[in-house]
């Protein structure tokens, strides 16, 4: 669904992902993690066309660069780490501009675009706050709308860049069991930026880790989050707990 | 907020106001005498600078909601790209130079040549600079704004005190068109402008959100972009072309329509064209009459009164929070 093929890009003279490779599949769910200024945000900019790359990137098999703007956003849909919080839009507007690639140029939504609104903010329990303001909510409410927003478009594939930031426990959960669900039944196909290892470790079964823009692994969560690899990729010494009660990995700094 | 169905009944008073402006005049209340040339000649007026106010006002109106949508700043308005700096220069080079009195269309196409010329540097040293970022926008209008305006005032220090006159009055702002001509070319304009921004209207909601979501959800911003603002300051230009510098209602009116309609362009952008219209030409009429046979500055009128009116309601939003309405139609 996704293929990267020696994919580097820069803002301005700054290198921020360097000869890059990785195929993701149809149905995948995978997780990008590294650390800070690992280049993880700038390879979802380089998916989505924003950020020009040199090499191959590929999304349901054309060249991003080759993809309408309309047709690759009802292909891909984003889920931003922050959104813009002072915009009188109401919570239902704002999903609704989740459509704004389906919908005609001229004249309103279609009963279809109501449709997908309202499944997508049922889906993120988002559907009470319809006519609430955007600037009136907190920021895990603000997250799971724009979640919503991205749903809206029902789309085959979900970019999402750290989501989880916002949100407290329950609805961490929530988002990533949301995530899941999708992800088994409707086959969407899901990268995620994650910076807490222990979350990523626990719903994604394939993690591909970055440091200074290069991929130094990529496989299941016990291949990649290794304290060799670890701390090789945040140059700190990290310990490593199984957790098998929820089958995850413990990430802690040592100090 | 107010629910979208009953914004139609708002418009109800708008063409009531407008009989009301025509109606009014520094002699006093009453139609004009239209069998006498007298009588004809200021109905004529008052009807041109009713069509005027009314296509210059639209014209900033939708212009400011446009620029605030794209360069995501509340403090901008159709001026922030050195629109008026330019026109004012492109103007005081046509009175300077002696050319206005060759033609009435001298001023207003000096104006109108200055201000797009204007544009189009501000976008070409913002591209260089980085791309169309809103913030890079603004301080290149601003930094090209203020040059402009330095050399205006070199221009004036080397003028004739007639010419220093001509060019002061005319950036005070009138509204008094020079021939229907004029109006004719100047509406044209301001209606092409108005409609690319309705037909983007989509393009602005998502614009709101910022550059990189609008490319997510679709746009294609590198067109879109320059669409936009070319057409939020073409309005700016054909408006400074007809009337001088104008302000407060491109800043004001998107600000109190946005508090009363929310921020869907789609519904904004006619409304800020109806009611920025009728505001204009509503503080023009209080212009010309309210010290009558002595006219005032349109551009006072605009301030004094927009200004308490738009605090109210900034002080009103504050002390009652929620300002909630039915959710609206993208």
């Amino acid at each position: 669904m996704i293929t990267l093929g020696h994919v580097s890009a820069s803002y301005r003279d700054a290198r921020v992902v360097n000869d890059v490779s990785f195929h993701v599949a149809r149905g995948e769910m995978v997780a990008l993690v590294g650390p800070n200024g690992a280049g993880k945000s700038s390879l979802l900019r380089v998916i989505t066309g924003l950020l020009p790359a040199q090499g191959s990137v590929q999304v349901a098999g054309v060249e991003v660069s080759k993809l309408c703007p309309r047709a690759r956003a009802k292909l891909l849909a984003v889920v931003p780490q922050e959104i813009a919080c002072d915009i009188p839009y109401s919570a239902h507007d704002f999903v609704l501009l989740g459509r704004t690639a389906s919908l005609p140029r001229f004249g309103g939504p279609s009963a279809a675009d109501y449709a997908a609104v309202q499944d997508a903010m049922t889906l993120t329990e988002t559907w009470p706050l319809r006519q609430r303001l955007l600037p009136e909510m907190s920021g895990g409410e603000r997250q799971r709308l724009a979640l919503a927003m991205a749903l809206a478009a029902r789309p085959e594939i979900i970019l999402l860049d750290e989501p989880t930031s916002h949100l407290d426990l329950r609805h961490r959960a929530e988002m990533m069991r949301l995530l899941t669900r999708l992800n088994r039944e409707q086959r969407t196909t899901v990268l995620m930026v994650v910076h807490d290892l222990t979350l990523a470790s626990q719903f994604f079964p394939r993690l591909i880790l970055l440091s200074l823009g290069q991929k130094i692994a990529d496989g299941a969560p016990a291949d990649v989050l290794t304290p060799a690899l670890l701390e090789t990729a945040y140059a700190c010494p990290v310990s490593v707990f199984p957790l098998p009660e929820i089958s995850a990995l413990c990430i802690l700094p040592r100090l | 907020m107010i629910p979208q169905k009953q914004l139609l009944f708002w418009l109800i008073p708008i063409p009531l106001l407008l009989a009301f402006c025509l109606l009014s005049g520094a002699a006093g209340f009453g139609l004009p005498d239209a069998a006498t040339p007298t009588g004809r000649a200021l109905l004529e007026l008052r009807l041109s600078r009713i069509v005027t106010g009314f296509f210059v006002g639209a014209a900033l109106s939708c212009s400011g909601c446009a620029l605030q949508a794209v360069l995501r700043n509340a403090l901008a308005e159709p001026y922030v790209l050195g629109v008026s700096s330019g026109g004012s220069l492109g103007a005081a080079v046509v009175i300077v130079l002696g050319l206005a009195s060759l033609t009435p269309l001298a001023l207003p196409l000096g104006a109108f040549v200055g201000a797009a010329a204007t544009l189009l540097l501000v976008c070409a040293l913002a591209r260089r600079a980085g791309g169309y970022m809103p913030n890079t926008l603004i301080l290149t209008g601003v930094v090209v704004g203020s040059m402009l305006s330095s050399l205006l005032m070199l221009l004036l220090s080397f003028a004739q005190s007639r010419a220093v006159h001509s060019i002061t009055w005319w950036m005070l702002g009138s509204l008094q068109a020079t021939s229907w001509s004029l109006v004719t070319l100047i509406a044209f304009l301001i209606v092409l402008a108005l409609a690319t921004l309705i037909v983007e209207s989509r393009t602005l909601n998502a614009l709101l959100l910022g550059t990189e979501t609008a490319h997510n959800l679709g746009v294609r911003t590198r067109i879109a972009l320059p669409l936009i603002l070319g057409a939020a300051t073409l309005a700016a230009a054909a408006a400074v072309a007809v009337s001088g510098i104008i302000g407060f209602v491109g800043l004001l009116i998107p600000h109190v329509l946005r508090r009363l309609t929310g921020a869907n362009h789609r519904t904004l952008l006619p409304c800020a064209a109806l009611f920025g219209g009728t505001f204009l030409v509503l503080c023009d009429t209080l212009a010309r009459t309210l010290f009558a046979p002595h006219e005032i500055p349109v551009g006072v009128v605009t301030s004094l009164f927009g200004g308490p009116f738009f605090l109210y309601l900034l002080t009103r939003a504050r002390h009652h929070a929620p300002l909630q309405g039915e959710a609206t139609t993208l």
